[in-house]
Parts: structure tokens; C-alpha cells; sequence
């Protein structure tokens, strides 16, 4: 079982999420979160890696972060599912350990 | 499944709290057990009784001790980050010569040994910081 890897800041203003895909393994999965979920959004200049990274990597972002950000679910890049926090906990639960990239 | 939480953020500062909870509550409604809630750093500040935020506003505190009432959910606050930030319960209080106490209902204050136990302890622990 793979890990799931939570991003919590905009690529924008930090490079955990840079960090995290140079370090996430094949298999594994990627939720945005908080300010991270502005890492999900297409058309960015860091659309590209994300849209690289999809070759291996689930990602997700959590759809309540999106819309206290006032941020649309039709902007959400192609490939990225939305989830709920019961989404989260699944997705928690499916994978054998969480890493939160603070 | 067991879940253990770390929440290293203060209330109202950072999301971090605030997504913790929402993450302790969707767990427990899908069946799941939150086995410890451990707060660090200036995460302790989520324990204090003495939070008057606006009526209009979420009570941080109060929804964690909420969850603790309801759910039986173990909250415990580090106790050298706690005594850094002037958070003490009766005992601590009394050991230090204070004449007040301010550990919200709920909450309990002990050492980094919980949070290790958490991590042995839970199936998964999910962090949530800045």
C-alpha cells in the first residue's frame, strides 16, 4: 500500500508542493489542502508538474478548502478528484501512512 | 481504524485546527476511532477555558471539548509547550505557586510519551500544521 501525502500551502508561496512531487513515489496519492488547493487549479504555472506528476500519482484536493477560498470546482485541473473531509478520512484510511508536507 | 491526530497551531492563527476538527468529526461519523488528539507547540492553545471569541464566530475550544464529551475523544495537550504559553491545569498550577488554572474541559495536560503512544497506538496519525 502506498502513502498519501497532504499539501497544505500554495505553490505559490511555498515549494512543499515541489517538494513533495520530487519526493512521492509511483503509486502514491496527493490531497491539497487549506491553500494548497490553489495547486489544483489549471492554466497556473505549476499546472505542468502537477499534470506531469498525474503519470503516477493520484491527486485530490479537498473541495470545502476550494469553495472558503471562493474557488471554483470547474477550474479544478483535469485528472484531480474533489473530495469532502469523509473523502479525506477514506483516502487516510486507504493508504498504509499520511504525510503531511508542512 | 484507529486515527491519531497532531495539531501543532494555535485556534484562529492558522486553518490548522480548524481542519483537524472537521477531520475528527468526519472520522467519527463514518465509524472510525480517534484514539488521541495531541497538541503541541502552540497547538496548546486550543485547551484554554478562557477563549471569549465573538458570538458569531466558532468557540475553538469549546467544539474540541464538544467532541471530547460526546465521543470520549483523549486530548492532550504537551506539557512543556503548555507551561511555555502559561496553560495549566489545577495540578500544575498549584505545583508552580500560580493562583489560577485555564485547561478547558476535556483536555488534559501530559508528556511527548502520548504522542509516541499515539504514533504506536493508531493505525494512522494525520498531522495538521502550518
Amino acid at each position: 500500500m502506498a502513502m498519501l501525502h497532504t499539501v497544505n500551502k500554495s505553490p505559490f508561496e511555498k515549494n512543499s508542493l515541489e517538494s513533495c512531487l520530487r519526493l512521492a513515489k509511483a503509486g502514491s496519492a496527493v490531497l491539497l489542502t487549506e491553500d494548497g488547493v490553489v495547486g489544483a487549479m489549471k492554466g497556473t504555472k505549476h499546472s505542468k508538474d502537477v499534470a506531469d506528476a498525474m503519470a503516477n500519482i493520484s491527486f485530490y484536493v479537498l473541495g470545502p478548502d476550494l469553495k472558503a477560498r471562493g474557488l471554483s470546482e470547474n477550474n479544478v485541473a483535469e485528472g484531480i478528484k474533489v473530495v469532502d473531509y469523509s473523502g479525506f478520512v477514506d483516502l487516510a484510511a486507504e493508504h498504509e501512512s499520511v504525510q503531511a508536507w508542512l | 481504524m484507529k486515527f491519531g491526530i497532531l495539531v501543532n497551531e494555535g485556534p484562529y492563527t492558522h486553518q490548522a485546527s480548524d481542519s483537524a476538527y472537521e477531520f475528527a468529526k468526519a472520522a467519527i461519523e463514518k465509524g472510525h476511532e480517534i484514539f488521541r488528539v495531541f497538541f503541541y507547540h502552540d497547538g496548546v492553545n486550543n485547551g484554554t477555558s478562557l477563549a471569549v471569541p465573538p458570538q458569531d464566530d466558532r468557540h475553538i475550544p469549546n467544539q474540541w471539548s464538544e467532541l471530547a464529551k460526546d465521543h470520549s475523544v483523549d486530548l492532550v495537550l504537551c506539557v512543556a509547550a503548555a507551561q511555555r504559553r502559561g496553560m495549566l491545569d489545577e495540578d500544575e498550577a498549584k505545583r508552580n505557586g500560580k493562583t489560577s488554572h485555564n485547561v478547558a474541559e476535556g483536555f488534559r495536560i501530559s508528556g511527548l510519551g502520548q504522542l509516541i503512544e499515539a504514533g504506536i497506538q493508531a493505525d494512522r496519525m494525520v498531522v495538521f500544521g502550518d
